[in-house]
């Protein structure tokens, strides 16, 4: 069982979280976003091995933040709150 | 073999305390803290147990959790444990143990005849044998014949199991010297310390083989330690196995008590582990080497030391290192006569006084049936014995450093796998770090806690004797005669090895799946080493190359009651409880679970169909009572909260006028409909979310994140105030009388609160939200008070509801009053590909002009395809049942038969006197009117697909 850093609440064990997406994926508004790019936000995912940065939420406190871990060995190494900077990113 | 007590010695044993078991009937005597394989082999029982799969005859081999052979069921107060293991379980007074694998006993199993066909049984013959007609037909018989213990199916705990979150600086696993002297350094440095070990006492290899540390004696020592350890307030526990080591370096210990309470599952989370887990003496491989009677050198010297209990009067002793010989010595000193066969020239130095060698000499068979008669040497020469010793070097017990992960390096000087590079967090320390003697043992200790440690504490020193190694591989050989045992406990032969390689199942994986290798309860513990060396050789290969394969937890078998703790029966998923579940339970409320929540199903205590009906013909002609507490209550506040309801509805909602509802769909990103339910709007700035009663939890994450993604914290805020408040509907003809004579304080007429409004009003000086929206398609009032004050509401409902023939309504009966108006159900009456316009409600997706969840997907290419699963309703013939829930609608054009749909909904409807459907046909919009096949478990029906409503279409009776 991983422990995760929560910027709120601090280090809590992984079944507090749910997992939120690749950080970076931004959301293309209107209608007129191409095909592709419509479905690159839906569905085509880096998937990095290695170095990844997520967005994660915490159920127990709500909220969505940024954490960078390591897909192979599983190591994170380090979180943070989404500021106004970090919006959909 | 004739193993028998000694007059004296056995440091473990209590000569003043004996006492009797029974094993496989007959009558066993021990003393206090013997196992139950000591008090086996003192007593001269030779066959504890059958193999696996030939049902060979099988004695005790080791002293600890590397046992392999001697599996037991153990029957005593608190009810019976399968498949212990006898070298680990104390033995008691009065319990009663029984062999497994054997019918009726061990001695005189009746499948013993498998093994003479045992060449008609190599590795993986299941696989290619009973393949025809079906497997199916033969697993019953071969499932009975293989196998292990027996689960007793009527055990219930006693109690839940213990499960302990712990934390501290230095966990060590392993209390033999090496961890011992971890223990000590790191708690000497000033760290909280747990010091585990899976014996009934501390010690390790100090328990029964000469050392002494600081000038005393080995065990002197180490019970100072530990009585040092605890005096400071470090945790030392027995007969406690780290099984498991986890990411982020979680250790899953499970700690067995000897008072009859279930075992204890500890997670901890230390800072440092340390790992003394020690090695494990391997098996030499030579024809028959599983013959009762033919055991570990190192298990021996334990029997003799901790047990008084001798393992035979004429041994031989085989080895390819030193080890083997403080056990040969020991044991010709009790008396036993002793000859050791050393497949090294260069050996003789060692041995003690009364003890022949023949060096460069390797055993080749054992002969012998139910117990070891002799061994045949490689250069002809036969021994008598009644007891073999092996010893074929030491495997360390990496588990759990490869578990975490850790690389495993080849050592040519041990002749086995070492853990290689360090693991971040983890030390590792003594024979599992390939140490030999006790003062590299004792020096790995201090050094394997890194920063952890101290240079200023003294490290205990070796004053004794120093054990050395000198191992040389002695590894199964190809083409070798005789049948020589790689894997006890699976029953796996150096010749099942060698076909799977012919086979081509050359890598370690599928040697072990294609052979059973290495797996079962032992994982490898003695087998693993032989097996991959054999399949090197084989394949041209050094061992190195060839790898291991991964090992997984458990090290040892855990209780699924430790594992489950608190977690069992109504504890396992713990479901929501309404706050009026004791009055309907008084009122005969028969409860079910509905996604997650325990509610009311139907009321009554006759037959439930009839009820459910009756349900439905009152509440549509008279008035129904109904606790839709589940509902969710999600509001959304804050200056943007209208352009956030916006953002998350598929219809637009910032129209919606203060004091009105609206009922709507939120979709996913993909465009396919997620919940749907109605939004209240109380002021400028506040609505209430309606969802659906299981889909609540999901709807409020998703609200939050594009709160936080979108919107930001200080526009609009989230607070799911479901669990808050109870919501008790009226719903019914008589719907607006009932309700008028609750005195709510509210204006009811239908111009101050028409269908789809919201008013406010106080019972018994609480207030009240009283919402008109109908589930049911009748007039209906739901009424939202405090959940804590809503039974007396609920009581005044009923009270006032006697004059107009209230009913009260179940889930079951509101399913049906839903279905006839064509009302969905979110996940039931759609599916993962059901969007907006496939629901009749294409406005929004061609009218609005701003952005919302979901939007782009409603206009990709799949979303205008016409041939897309459409809801509809489905009419039967007069007189025809019910169609089935799931049935496919099918069609045969040109091509195969293929499905166009299926049945979400089917109920029979009592006001209507005949069933009704709701259905997904492909291209079912237009279709109306069409009869189409309907097939379900082979039988073909046809059925007319007509408009999903079938019920008051004109929606008269919301306003009657
Ligand atoms: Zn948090």
């Amino acid at each position: 069982m991983q422990l995760f850093p929560c910027p709120f609440c601090g280090p809590r064990e992984e079944s507090e979280f749910h997992y939120g997406g690749e950080a970076g994926n931004l959301r293309p508004d209107g209608n007129d976003v191409t095909a592709e790019r419509w479905a690159g936000y839906l569905h085509m995912r880096d998937n990095p091995k290695g170095p990844t940065r997520e967005i994660w939420m915490h159920l127990t406190c709500g909220e969505f933040f940024a954490m960078s871990r390591d897909s192979v060995n599983h190591k994170v190494s380090g979180s943070s709150a989404l500021g106004e900077t970090e919006h959909g990113a | 073999m004739s193993a028998s007590r000694l007059p004296n010695g056995g440091s473990d044993i209590d000569r003043a305390r004996p006492l009797t078991f029974t094993f496989d009937g007959g009558r066993i005597e021990g003393f206090a803290g013997d196992t139950i394989a000591s008090a086996l082999l003192a007593s001269g029982r030779a066959v504890v147990g059958r193999s696996f799969k030939y049902h060979r005859p099988r004695g005790i081999w080791g002293s600890g959790v590397e046992e392999p052979n001697a599996l037991v069921d153990i029957e005593r107060a608190g009810g019976r444990v399968p498949n212990a293991r006898a070298t680990t379980e104390p033995a008691k007074d009065g319990i009663v143990v029984r062999s497994v694998n054997a019918t009726p006993t061990a001695l005189a199993d009746r499948n013993a005849v498998l093994d003479r066909f045992a060449r008609f049984l190599p590795a993986a013959f299941y696989y290619k044998t009973f393949m025809w007609p079906d497997w199916h037909l033969f697993e019953p018989r071969i499932r009975a014949m293989a196998g292990l213990g027996v689960v007793d199916r009527n055990w219930k705990p006693r109690q839940m199991a213990d499960q302990i979150n712990h934390h501290c600086d230095v966990l060590v696993v392993g209390a033999g010297p090496a961890g011992l002297a971890a223990a000590a350094g790191a708690a000497a440095a000033g760290h909280s310390v747990a010091l585990v070990d899976d014996s009934t006492r501390p010690g390790g290899s100090l328990r029964h083989r000469a050392g002494d540390v600081d000038s005393v004696e080995g065990m002197a020592w180490v019970d100072a330690m530990v009585a040092k350890l605890k005096s400071e307030g470090q945790l030392v526990l027995s007969d406690t196995t780290a099984f498991g080591l986890y990411d982020h370096n979680l250790v899953a210990l499970n700690q067995r008590h000897r008072d009859g309470r279930p075992d204890t599952l500890w997670r901890v989370r230390p800072r440092r582990i340390v790992l003394a887990t020690g090695a494990i003496e391997r098996p030499v491989p030579f024809a028959n080497n599983d013959l009762p009677g033919i055991l570990s050198a190192d298990a021996a010297l334990a029997y003799l030391r901790r047990h008084g209990v001798l393992v035979g009067q004429q041994i031989v002793v085989a080895t390819n290192n030193d080890s083997a010989y403080e056990a040969a010595t020991a044991l010709a000193a009790a008396g036993a006569s002793v000859t050791v066969v050393d497949c090294r020239r260069d050996c003789g130095a060692q041995a003690g006084a009364g003890i022949r060698v023949l060096a460069g000499r390797t055993v080749v068979a054992a002969r012998g049936r139910n117990a070891v008669r002799g061994v045949l040497l490689d250069d002809g020469t036969n021994l008598a014995a009644d007891c073999v010793l092996v010893s074929g070097g030491w495997t360390p017990t990496v588990h759990l450093f490869s578990q975490a992960k850790g690389k495993l390096a080849w050592s040519d000087d041990l002749a086995a796998f070492v853990p290689g590079e360090a693991v971040d967090g983890i030390g590792v320390a003594g024979a599992v770090a390939g140490t030999v003697s006790l003062s590299e043992t004792l020096a790995s200790g201090a050094a394997a806690l890194g920063p952890f440690g101290s240079s200023s504490t003294p490290v205990a020193h070796s004053t004794g004797a120093e054990a050395t190694l000198g191992v040389v591989g002695l590894w199964p050989k190809p083409k070798a005669k005789g049948r020589v045992w790689i894997d006890y406990q699976s029953d796996v032969t150096a010749k099942d090895v060698e076909l799977a390689a012919r086979e081509n199942f050359v890598s370690v994986e599928h040697l072990k799946r294609y052979t059973t290798l290495g797996m079962a309860t032992d994982q490898g513990k003695t087998s693993n080493l032989n097996g991959l060396a054999l399949l090197a050789d084989v394949t041209g290969r050094g061992i190195a190359e060839v790898g291991t394969t991964t090992y997984r937890p458990p090290f040892t078998p855990v209780p699924f009651a430790s594992l489950a703790g608190a977690r069992r029966g109504s504890m396992h998923a713990p479901v929501r409880r309404l706050p009026l579940e004791a009055s309907h339970r008084a009122a005969s409320g028969v409860f079910q679970e509905y996604g997650g929540w325990l509610r009311p199903a139907y009321y009554g205590s006759g037959d439930a169909e009839a009820a459910i009906q009756d349900g439905v013909r009152r509440a549509r002609q008279s008035v129904a009572l109904f606790d839709g507490s589940t509902l969710g209550k999600i509001e959304v506040i804050g200056p943007r909260a209208a352009d956030f309801v916006d953002f998350i509805y598929y219809n637009t909602m910032s129209t919606l006028k203060p004091g009105h509802c609206r009922y709507g769909f939120m979709l996913s990103e993909n465009g396919v409909v997620f919940d749907d339910g109605v939004l209240v709007r109380l002021d400028e700035h506040r609505f209430i979310v309606s969802c659906s009663s299981s889909h609540v939890a999901a709807v409020h994450a998703r609200l939050e994140e594009w709160r936080q993604d979108r919107f930001g914290r200080d526009a609009v805020y989230i607070h799911n105030a479901t669990a808050q408040y109870a919501t008790l509907t009226v719903s019914g003809p008589n719907a607006r009388g009932l309700v008028e004579a609750l005195d709510l304080g509210a204006t009811l007429d239908d111009a101050s609160l028409p269908h789809m409004a919201v008013a406010a009003g106080r019972f018994a000086g609480d207030e009240v939200r009283i919402t008109r929206v109908s589930f049911t398609g009748d007039r209906s009032y739901e009424i939202s008070i405090r959940a804590d004050r809503a039974e007396a509401l609920w009581t005044r409902m009923q009270q006032e509801g006697c004059a107009f023939d209230a009913v009260l309504l179940g889930l079951e009966s509101l399913m049906i009053l839903r279905a006839e108006k064509g009302y969905i159900v979110i996940g039931k009456d759609t599916d993962g590909n059901t969007m907006p316009h496939d629901l009749g409600v294409a406005g929004p997706r061609t009218k609005r002009t701003g952005e919302f969840v979901g939007r782009r997907s409603l206009f990709i290419e799949a979303a205008d395809d016409g041939n897309r699963n459409q809801l509809v309703g489905l009419a039967v013939r007069e007189g025809e049942a019910p169609l089935a829930t799931g049935a496919h609608g099918v069609e045969k054009s040109g091509g195969p038969l293929r499905s166009i749909g299926f049945v979400t909904s089917s109920y029979r409807s009592p006001i209507l006197g005949r069933p009704v459907a709701l259905a997904l046909i492909e291209r079912g919009a237009a279709r109306h009117g069409e009869t189409i096949d309907v097939q379900h478990l082979g039988v073909v029906r046809q059925a007319t697909i007509v408009a999903p409503c079938a019920f008051d279409p004109e929606g008269k009776r919301l306003h009657a």
